[in-house]
């Protein structure tokens, strides 16, 4: 499935049709594709924002120990007295006939579901090994559905490592939710992608006071109350990983809007911006809502651009924010950028963004770590933004670092965030100047 | 297929891992799908490595699994070696790759790798467990780089004691140490000190810091010295049935457990054992007349095999307490926790469930926990205190200070460690018992529950911190809401201990906005507790 995720952006005529209204392309850019090992996580790791954001949803994952594991180390589960998510474990006896299997997994959710009553809707999560052996999730998802008679809607998705990179985890299960989301061509503005309530809940009242008043989320906070979607909906991405899902909501009649994403300031206005002149809102009355809160953004991040500016910054590819976290902290932090890392590049999404980064700006796609690791040794750059298998390694190198997944979990879309953004990567070089152990 | 929230041991591979990054001068070719790099960070973040682990992940992706998977293999494996120049390299594969079925072990011995020794890993991903792939790797790669030193079949098993001819002294290997493990960076020191004072040297300790030249030492001691069984019973079972050299099992946790440990490993080696003075703080610590109060306390006891056999002995003979439960993980040492929870006249728990654990946990109504990080958790849900015996690990079990668990050093740390968490109870009851003597002033804060009055944002806190100034002027208090606290509230307030007052008062308080109230008087106090405590 999700598996050439970028060929598809790149051949599916509809996209291509929709994003040729918005702005150009930027021209070619040089960039650097490398394939080899590769320090990111799988999509299984978005469960650990997906599940917080509905609280009635169940995720099984549908996999190995090792799948079990890779969870439970980046989300910290001790925490929880029961976790909204689990492994059904295949064992031996599951590889060696897949009818066992099925009837395994049926047998697992019953029980499982026997002993969540709240849970609302399942979903089953592919993993590597499930996609080599071939157990058609798909297929049990709809067996399910049809024995638990509505009671919970058993969706499926593929969040495994051959197919999918970290934040596209999120991606596949939106585009799970898809297919159930009512059709409406009513006009309405439709932000696509997890986003912290409170952040979501300033946007839609920033929207409200531009005069955008139906404002919908996906993923909604009940899973149950999926947004509609038709020929009236604007759909705007509040994270720049979404190429599958803005597929299935175009295809759905959704009319995607071109913007940088909403990361600091100035993605956060352009992107509101976009929102609003495509639901008809006058620029004035643009301006009039966001202005204030541009400048207040600007003032938040001043003191943080005193650390940041002039400093030499290397991405590594991770979480898939990579450009427009470069896009902000070149421009409003006066950050250099010495190289921008992305698992994968989707230039249509990316498109505003790439148009913004400062000129013959080194992006990279893929990933050999320990010839990006040289690279990085080579150009000595003051701040590496990385994941936490690295982070460690290089600070011990000397590398000031900050690590990326920190920043699916923070608060750090919109205006009013844009300060706290720039906090999180002048803290590493201020804790620097801090320390001192000398005499 | 097992329904799984949460695991104590990952997959067989990351055992692998333990041992790979335990060690210097290996490098591990694993053959894995993009994702499995997450195990990096278990060493880099919970041990805080300042290295990466010496791991090559092939990073399979779908689209590689129509072409040539073992081609991706193959320039792993060279580009490793390139870069790295390991002494030996280890090829494994993870779950995934277990399923395509590369065989990169194969595949690396048909290539021309400089005489690299080259030790082929099958952990099966879908049967075994994190501790039995580290104690596989172990054997595998210990018997891989000894291969060519085994002695041929009815070779007579070399003397324990032929150091005594050979005019120098007698040494042994510790085996098991390793990262992720419990407390074996410290522990390894503890026991290199105590065998030096019992005229005993070290000659290799593995796989904690050794390199593979090391490990072909290691039938170069009179004895190996098994002190983490979940890593070392199989290799040195091996080296007893390959090399004839004899094996300590006893672990020296505990008291009892040292003086044994020490009386089997001289026995062994037929050397006196020295006298040790006072060697610990914990025989007289645990006989001192403020230790009474231990006495019969109800314990629970949750880990690996080695950690929780040792936990039940030192806690019933050496502490006296009352040992209501015993578990283990360990399914390959089962049998053993089996037969340490018989004599308490307990049934083991194994399992790996940790829900299981937890129900265990409350059934038997203990007063404190023994566990590992998730005993920790499930104990905090409870209400009970708990102190961490074992791994699976958290950061804050790496801790800065030399902290043991084996050896005289390691009784004293156990001693602190379970100890103080019962006694901060102790002085709660205390603090209750004297809290009307006219010395004890309010100003004493309970170190638990509400904590110190700290400077904090929250506006009902700064109330609460603004009325305790009040209650001396005897006047009714208005806070915040413009709720009114009368006198004689305020004065009923006060007799309230005061490590509960400030949540006595939030609630009455919330109580009383709930019914829309104005005062609050001792009646409205004694109204919300009874409702409260409904």
């Amino acid at each position: 499935m999700g598996a050439s995720t970028l060929a598809e952006a790149m051949v599916n005529p509809m996209l291509d049709g929709v994003l040729d209204a918005g702005p150009k392309v930027a021209p070619p850019l040089e960039i650097l594709k490398e394939s080899g090992q590769r320090e990111v996580f799988c999509g299984l790791t978005s469960i650990v924002w997906l599940h917080r954001r509905m609280p009635d949803a169940f995720f099984l994952v549908v996999g190995s120990r090792t799948c079990a594991h890779l969870v439970q180390s980046a989300a910290g589960v001790m925490i929880f007295a029961e976790p909204r998510f689990g492994t059904a474990i295949l064992g031996e006896r599951d590889l060696a006939g897949l009818a066992d299997a099925n009837e395994e997994l049926d047998r697992l959710v019953k029980e499982l579901l026997a002993r969540r009553p709240e849970i609302r809707t399942l979903f089953l999560v592919g993993s590597c090994p499930s996609e080599v052996i071939k157990l058609d999730l798909a297929k049990a998802a709809e067996r399910l559905n049809r024995q638990l008679l509505g009671q919970v809607t058993v969706l499926n998705y593929s969040g495994s490592g051959i197919e999918t990179t970290f934040t596209q985890g999120e991606d596949q299960a939106l585009v799970a939710m898809t297919p159930l989301m009512p059709s409406s061509d009513k006009p309405q503005l439709l932000i696509a992608g997890t986003l912290a309530d409170a952040v979501e809940d300033r946007l839609v009242d920033l929207f409200g006071r531009m005069g955008v008043g139906a404002v919908r989320s996906l993923p909604p906070r009940r899973s149950t109350e999926l947004p509609p979607v038709g020929k009236g909906t604007k759909l705007l991405l509040a994270q720049p990983f979404l190429s599958a899902t803005a597929r299935a909501l175009i295809a759905r009649g959704a009319e995607l809007i071109p913007a940088p994403y909403p990361l600091g300031v100035e993605g956060s206005r352009e992107w509101m911006a976009a929102g609003a002149a495509a639901c008809g809102v006058a620029p004035a009355q643009v301006a009039a809502v966001l202005d204030p809160l541009v400048e207040r953004g600007r003032h938040a991040i001043a003191p943080h651009r005193e650390t940041l500016a002039g400093k030499r910054l290397f991405l590594l590819p991770d979480s898939q924010l990579e450009l427009s976290l470069a896009r902000f902290l070149s421009r409003e932090c006066g950050m250099e950028l010495v190289e921008v890392g992305t698992p994968y590049l989707d230039r249509q999404l990316l498109a505003s963004e790439l148009d913004l980064l400062p000129a013959g700006t080194q992006i990279s796609e893929g990933q050999d770590v320990e010839r990006q690791l040289d690279r990085v040794r080579r150009a000595k750059p003051d701040l590496v933004v990385c994941g936490l298998g690295l982070a460690n390694p290089l600070e011990a190198e000397g590398f000031a670092t900050k690590w990326s997944i920190e920043l699916v979990f923070s608060p750090i879309h919109g205006c009013d965030q844009a300060g706290d953004l720039a906090e999180l990567f002048a803290r590493p070089l201020r804790r620097r100047s801090l320390l001192s152990f000398a005499a | 297929m097992e329904l799984t929230l949460w695991t104590y041991e990952g997959p067989p591979h990351v055992g692998a891992l333990r041992i790979a990054t335990s060690m210097e001068g290996v490098h591990y070719v694993l053959h894995a799908p993009q994702g499995d790099t997450y195990a990096d960070l278990l060493f880099t973040m919970i041990e805080r490595r300042d290295k990466r682990p010496p791991v090559t992940y092939t990073t399979f992706q779908a689209r590689d699994l129509g072409g040539d998977t073992a081609e991706l293999v193959k320039r792993s494996i060279n580009q490793a070696v390139e870069r790295f120049q390991p002494e030996a390299l280890l090829v494994g594969e993870s779950c995934t790759a277990e399923l395509i079925q590369d065989q990169p072990g194969a595949l690396a011995a048909g290539m021309a790798l400089g005489g690299i020794p080259v030790v082929s890993l099958e952990l099966p991903a879908y049967s075994k467990k994190e501790n039995w792939g580290a104690a596989e790797t172990l054997y595998q790669l210990v018997r891989g780089l000894l291969k060519d030193q085994v002695p041929p079949p009815g070779t007579p098993a070399p003397s324990p004691q032929r150091w005594q001819q050979e005019g120098r002294r007698p040494r042994v290997n510790l085996l098991g140490p390793s990262l992720l493990g419990f407390r074996c960076r410290d522990d390894i020191r503890e026991i290199t000190g105590l065998l030096d004072r019992c005229g005993i040297d070290v000659a290799v300790v593995a796989p904690l810091g050794a390199r593979p030249a090391d490990l072909q030492r290691i039938p170069s001691a009179d004895a190996n010295v098994c002190l983490y069984p979940e890593i070392a019973a199989p290799v040195c079972s091996w080296l007893e049935r390959s090399f004839g050299m004899a094996t300590v099992r006893t672990v020296p946790i505990g008291i009892g457990a040292t003086t044994a440990f020490i009386e089997e490993l001289c026995g062994l080696l037929g050397l006196e054992a020295p006298e040790f003075d006072e060697p610990s703080r914990l025989p007289w610590y645990s006989r001192s007349v403020d230790s009474t109060y231990l006495t019969g306390k109800r314990v629970f006891i949750f880990g690996d095999a080695t950690h929780a056999i040792a936990a039940a002995k030192i806690a019933s003979q050496e502490l006296g307490f009352q040992v209501v439960g015993l578990g283990s993980y360990s399914r390959e040492l089962a049998r053993e926790v089996r037969a340490a929870a018989k004599e308490l006249g307990l049934e083991a728990i194994i399992t790996d469930d940790y829900l299981a654990v937890e129900k265990a946990m409350a059934d038997a109504s203990p007063e404190l926990v023994l566990g590992t990080q998730m005993e920790r958790h499930s104990a905090k849900r409870l209400g009970l205190p708990c102190a961490v015996i074992s791994s699976p690990l958290h950061v804050q079990d790496v801790p800065a200070r030399y902290s043991p668990q084996m050896g005289w050093e390691g009784a004293n740390v156990i001693f602190d460690s379970w100890v103080h968490p019962l006694m901060m109870g102790l002085e709660e009851h205390l603090i209750g018992m004297f809290r009307h003597d006219f010395e004890f002033v309010d100003g004493h804060r309970s170190h638990l529950g509400e904590g110190a009055p700290a400077i904090t944002s929250e506006p009902a806190a700064q109330a609460t911190a603004a009325t305790a100034t009040a209650i001396a002027t005897d006047t009714a208090t208005a806070t915040l809401e413009g709720l009114v606290w009368s006198a004689d509230g305020e004065a009923e307030l006060a007799k309230i201990p005061f490590f509960v007052r400030s949540k006595v008062r939030r609630n009455t308080e919330t109580y009383a906005r709930e019914r829309q109230l104005q005062v609050i008087d001792s009646e409205t106090l004694y109204e919300a507790k009874a409702y409260l405590s409904r």
